[in-house]
């Protein structure tokens, strides 16, 4: 379905982004990774064509972007990294307009805003100034304006920005709900916050792409997680010990130790949890959690992108 | 999808956002009470023949105008830049012409109805003496021109700047610029002199339409002014895809 090769783009003498070649089939999530800075911004304009590649080429079922551009524009729908919202206009205004700028006759775009908006959730909305909307509604009204014309390829930049928790799942539902009937691309430069919605990732780091995979290949890739946390009753000298004891543990951080409980991250392969289960037993400890902990995905994202020390 | 309708949707929605703002009203406003105040200073002082107080007329409204330009143009596309709603434009299947077009447009029709609202004066000359209605039809067809030209220069300086404060600068200056030709050619030699009073935008050009007559080197002149700068402002929205 898309198909990027060797695409770079320089900023003056500074390359934002160095050689890409990655593919993405039809009806794929695809997470696009990498810290800020990372060229995700520059690459997903250059495929909505905002912008234009320094080499390199972008191919939409095999025709290629730069070749017939208008015709192309109305199959992708693309997020910026800041809605483009004018807050002079409501919310159905604004979003007959994105539709009819993308080709829908006036006459279908009325009923192409009113199923976007009953898909993001706006339809109460409608006749609300885009000026007066919170953070979160406007980047809900980017992601309708993204999808009104009912596009084939979706880009998202940092969809997730600045949204509450709530807002983050509603948004990740959303995601899901696109998944088979549209193509999307979402960045962001948190791993958790994708990792839930994309069948495969593609990490940037510097311009170039470091990694590409699924969650769990990406893993592998590095070496499997580092991080267990594990909780135990009884003393945290007895506690500590015998998870240090444990061959392959690299470090133990004391996270708490109240009321008798003791919290230890330990920086070990994932494949050591069923030996420090046993350790902590043997030691005549209380095992009351062990698990990969919530950091295990930060974990992974600073490896991929940072380097190994991470 | 055709060209004239992407044109006149980008046109639409500009149009509403200049109606639909403060800021529209408020150039509006300014520039009819400016406008008012000017003719009454300038034009109704003394015992004058109907015409000499049209002209004056005109003469008065040519700078509300220029100056009414400037300030519509300003935001046209520098407003874009700054609210970062160019990526939308540019994301759809839109060529960088009927994006300048289509606002350029917008700007022009605002400025013809801020002229229009100005009629009610050369009216009362009507009713107080005698008024050829050609003398009246050239002189606005003038000033649309005119505004035309400005907006066009307006378009580009803000197709260039970065804020619309810049972009108000860059305009003016260009107008000025193209007034001060004037002065130029009248302390130059041949063949610069002539070349430089064939540029001034309002002396050569803008007098006879002020005195009823139209010639066809000055519809041609504010035409091709204003072809001059849209092409300039499409070619500066082009180059930012680069950027």
């Amino acid at each position: 379905m898309i198909e990027v090769e060797g695409l770079t783009k320089y900023y003056g003498e500074q390359a934002a982004i160095r050689d890409l070649t990655f593919r993405i089939a039809a009806g794929e999530v695809v997470g696009f990774l990498g810290l800020n800075g990372a060229g995700k911004t520059t690459t997903l304009k250059i495929l909505a064509n905002v912008l234009l590649a320094s080499s390199g080429s972008v191919r939409i079922d095999g025709v290629d972007v730069a070749r017939a551009p208008h015709a192309l524009k109305r199959r992708i729908g693309y997020l910026p990294e800041r809605p483009p919202l004018y807050d002079e206009m409501t919310v159905g205004g604004y979003l007959r307009y994105v539709a009819e700028l993308h080709g829908v006759p006036r006459e279908r775009a009325r009923r192409a805003v009113e199923a976007v908006e009953e898909r993001t959730d706006l339809a109460d909305s409608d006749r609300k100034l885009l000026g007066a909307l919170s953070h979160g509604f406007r980047q809900r009204v980017g992601v309708a304006q993204a999808l009104v014309h009912d596009p084939a390829v979706l880009l998202l930049d940092e969809p997730g920005k600045g949204l509450d928790p709530v807002q983050i799942v509603e948004m990740r539902a959303l995601l899901k709900s696109l998944r088979s009937s549209h193509t999307v691309l979402v960045s962001s430069h948190i791993l958790p916050e994708i990792a839930q919605t994309c069948d495969r990732l593609l990490v940037l780091k510097d311009g170039e792409l470091v990694a590409q995979g699924t969650e769990h290949e990406l893993e592998q890739r590095v070496g499997g997680s580092r991080l267990v946390v594990v909780r135990v009753k009884g003393p945290l000298a007895g506690a500590e010990a015998a998870v240090r004891a444990v061959s392959g543990v690299q470090a133990v951080t004391v996270v708490s130790a109240d009321g008798g409980e003791v919290e230890l991250r330990v920086e070990a392969p994932a494949s050591l949890r069923p030996t420090i289960a046993r350790a902590v037993v043997s030691a005549g400890l209380d095992l009351l959690k062990l698990d990969e902990g919530q950091d295990r995905l930060e974990s992974l994202f600073l490896r991929l992108t940072r380097g190994a020390d991470a | 999808m055709s060209f004239g309708r992407n044109v006149r949707l980008v046109a639409g929605r500009e149009f509403q956002a200049m109606v639909g703002t403060m800021g529209g009203w408020v150039i509006l406003a300014a520039a009819l009470a400016l406008d008012g105040l000017l003719f009454n200073l300038s034009a109704l002082g003394g015992i004058r023949r109907s015409a000499e107080v049209l002209q004056r007329f005109f003469e008065v409204s040519s700078g509300v105008t220029m100056g009414a330009a400037v300030f519509v143009s300003m935001r046209l596309l520098a407003e874009e830049r700054q609210a970062e709603t160019l990526p939308l434009l540019y994301a759809s299947p839109l060529q960088d012409v009927e994006i300048v077009l289509g606002k350029f447009l917008a700007a022009l029709g605002f400025l013809a109805g801020l002229t229009l609202l100005t009629v009610y004066m050369p009216l009362l000359i009507l009713v107080h003496g005698k008024v050829s209605l050609g003398h009246l039809a050239a002189g606005y067809l003038g000033l649309l021109l005119l505004g035309s030209a400005c907006l066009a220069m307006g378009a580009f300086a803000s197709a260039l700047a970065r804020t619309q404060i810049i972009a108000g600068i860059v305009g003016g200056t260009l107008i000025v610029v193209l007034l001060l030709t004037w002065q130029l050619s009248r302390i130059s030699e041949p063949p610069f002199a002539p070349l430089f009073a064939a540029l001034a935008l309002w002396n050569l050009h803008f007098g006879p339409f002020q005195s009823g007559v139209i010639h066809l080197r000055d519809v041609a002149y504010y035409l091709l002014v204003t072809w001059v700068f849209l092409f300039a402002a499409t070619r500066v929205v082009e180059a930012r895809r680069w950027r």
